[in-house]
């Protein structure tokens, strides 16, 4: 991947060259995981979102309990398939929506990679795709909450249409990936993932970032 | 902490008695081989007999072997050199474009550089699958010759899974080929890089036309390779210069990394039975104590990988975040997930094998070495059983054997 593609909060080596090294706070979080579900008996009940499958490398799966009168969140439990990044992302994530009280399920539908990227101390630039998930099932299990709860009004499906089945990504994931400069497949598949594990969806993705590039770059 | 290298395959440490026999060339024996006075006479002395030395364990002859940077440049400049030099015998022809053949298991020093040649269009390429335990078969190559074949490039033994390629079958069957047909092509290449510690190097033997070899697996110096190039054959060398190395590879020669190499070489070939015999004990060991956890699969040819190989997939974890749980036990291996390369993909050799995306991103290998005693396989095997423990509870997936099988 090339290191044009790093953002605010990544970990470069001394020289700026491509990094390869987690930070203290990735580190800590990979080797002592927070709120990984340990026994799911008592969560049979409880909102839960999915993403991902572990034939494109990465596949997380999201446990909610929320306070139905102020609609925060008590309690987040996960578990992750992937790499030390990937692990440590959804730890990070679990923290953030449940420290100081909890958020509210409005305030954890705007939780970004970036903002828990930023809480690791950044991630290596090849690394920024492993933390795309936990957002992302974090919201499919917000759904899930709102669904429970008979609250349809409330479901608020992906933006746009899914293109790849298998990570969710839709084709307004691969117009803000456009927008952030992933002008080729390789550097759309670097963010999001897409079409690794389902390549039958690559020739759409591919056609997408055309129209995208045109759109807003006009070549 | 108790430390564990396991990942000879990546590098080996130089020996002590090789870094010895180089260390003059740094310094007092610093001339070029090039120049007429004595100190390069002396010079150029050295290299040529550091050449015979490697030709002997070769059985070849001095004149075949070709040093250059690595393994890379090797490989590099036995494709390019080849197909530089047919590529105007055959345009013209009915054929146009020359014809290349490879396997699927190839590392990236050979697959790059044909994919590349394939994509613009200076070859046409045929990639040779590998059966579940990364092997080739050879009536699949022999089905897959044509006229305009200039090349065949296939390695001794695999790099990841270690499986050992019937490279003398080959080249019994390239020889027939070329009686039959009259004709001095395919060349054939032969990538070496992996075995050429463990298994038995005579050209004569083996049939090839050239061989890759490189010092930084053999417990040799980083920096130095060496093409063996058989007598007769047509190469377009690939860097241009003051004509060294036959012409074939200018540039000043690499004097203490010849010389690196080729101790290496010999101290290699003359203790390969015994140190062979060791590694296979702990190597089977290791094995078969990973094989006792559950979900585990072995990657590669159970008897017929090299003697210091280990490649196990364990499933519902990604093979990433096992290395690092090992790394902090100070246990250093290494993994065909994708998420420790750049790209995207898992392994190419262990999708090449048939297992899933999901078995290819649990592999982990394991390559062992001089250093490797009993009592670190014990502590591997001891250390394990938790962090994949530890992984799976903390993994979503819960795959089923079929993906492994």
């Amino acid at each position: 991947m090339d290191t044009d593609n790093k953002q605010a909060g990544d970990i470069v080596s001394r020289t700026g060259t491509q990094s390869w090294f987690y930070s203290d706070a990735v580190k800590d979080h990979f080797f002592n995981p927070r709120n990984f579900m340990q026994d799911e008996s008592s969560y049979a009940d409880a909102a839960m979102g999915l993403v991902g499958s572990p034939a494109c490398g990465d596949a997380m799966k999201v446990w909610i309990k929320v306070d139905p009168e102020t609609e925060r969140i008590i309690d987040c439990k996960w578990k992750t398939f992937g790499c030390g990044s990937a692990i440590a992302s959804t730890s990070m994530m679990s923290v953030m929506v449940t420290e100081n009280g909890g958020m509210t399920l409005d305030e954890a539908r705007l939780l970004k990679p970036q903002h828990i990227m930023e809480r690791l101390g950044g991630l290596p630039a090849r690394k920024i795709h492993c933390s795309v998930l936990g957002d992302k099932a974090l919201r499919a299990a917000i759904n899930d909450w709102y669904r429970r709860a008979g609250r349809l009004d409330k479901v608020e499906e992906e933006h746009g249409r899914i293109v790849d089945p298998e990570t969710k990504v839709t084709d307004k994931d691969i117009e803000h990936a456009v927008l952030d400069g992933a002008d080729t497949l390789e550097k759309v598949q670097a963010k999001l993932k897409v079409g690794i594990g389902n390549p039958s969806c690559i020739p759409e993705v591919e056609q997408l970032i055309r129209f995208y590039k045109e759109k807003y770059f006009g070549v | 902490m108790r430390q564990v290298y396991l990942d000879h395959a990546a590098t080996t440490p130089i020996h002590p008695e090789v870094l010895e026999r180089m260390q003059p060339f740094f310094s007092e024996k610093f001339a070029n081989p090039s120049s007429f006075h004595t100190p390069g006479l002396e010079a150029k002395k050295a290299v040529d007999e550091a050449r015979k030395s490697i030709a002997s364990s070769l059985n070849a002859h001095a004149d075949e072997m070709v040093f250059c940077s690595g393994g890379t440049e090797s490989d590099n400049l036995a494709i390019f050199g080849v197909i530089r030099a047919q590529q105007h015998a055959v345009r013209g022809t009915q054929y146009e474009i020359p014809h290349v053949i490879t396997s699927s298991v190839e590392h990236h020093a050979v697959l790059e550089p044909l994919q590349y040649l394939a994509k613009t269009k200076a070859i046409d390429l045929t990639v040779l699958p590998v059966d579940k335990f990364g092997k080739i078969a050879v009536s699949d190559l022999e089905e897959a010759l044509r006229p305009e074949t200039v090349l065949v490039s296939v390695m001794y033994a695999n790099n990841e899974i270690g499986t050992i390629q019937p490279i003398a079958d080959i080249g019994r069957a390239l020889l027939k080929w070329r009686k039959t047909n009259a004709t001095q092509l395919p060349y054939f290449h032969s990538d070496a890089c992996q075995a050429a510690g463990a298994l038995d190097l005579d050209v004569e033997k083996l049939h090839v036309d050239l061989l890759t070899l490189n010092g930084s697996k053999i417990y040799g110096p980083k920096g130095i390779g060496l093409l063996f190039v058989r007598r007769g054959m047509k190469l377009a060398p690939q860097i241009r210069g003051g004509g060294q190395e036959r012409g074939l590879r200018s540039g000043t020669e690499n004097v203490p990394g010849i010389i690196g190499l080729a101790a290496a070489l010999e101290l290699a070939q003359a203790g390969k039975d015994k140190e062979n015999a060791r590694l296979i004990r702990l190597r089977d060991d290791l094995i078969n104590g990973l094989l006792t956890i559950g979900k585990t699969r072995l990657n590669g040819h159970p008897t017929e990988r090299l003697p210091n190989n280990v490649n196990v997939s364990f499933m519902d974890i990604e093979g990433e975040a096992a290395v690092l749980y090992l790394d902090a036990k100070g246990i250093y291996c290494s993994t065909g997930s994708a998420c420790a390369s750049s790209s995207l993909d898992p392994s190419h050799v262990i999708l090449a094998t048939g297992v899933s995306y999901e078995a290819a991103h649990g592999s982990l290998r394991f390559t062992l070495g001089h250093s490797t005693r009993p009592s670190d396989i014990g502590y591997v095997l001891k250390t394990i059983p938790d962090i994949v423990k530890k992984l799976r509870q903390m993994s979503p997936v819960n795959l089923d054997m079929r993906h492994f099988a």
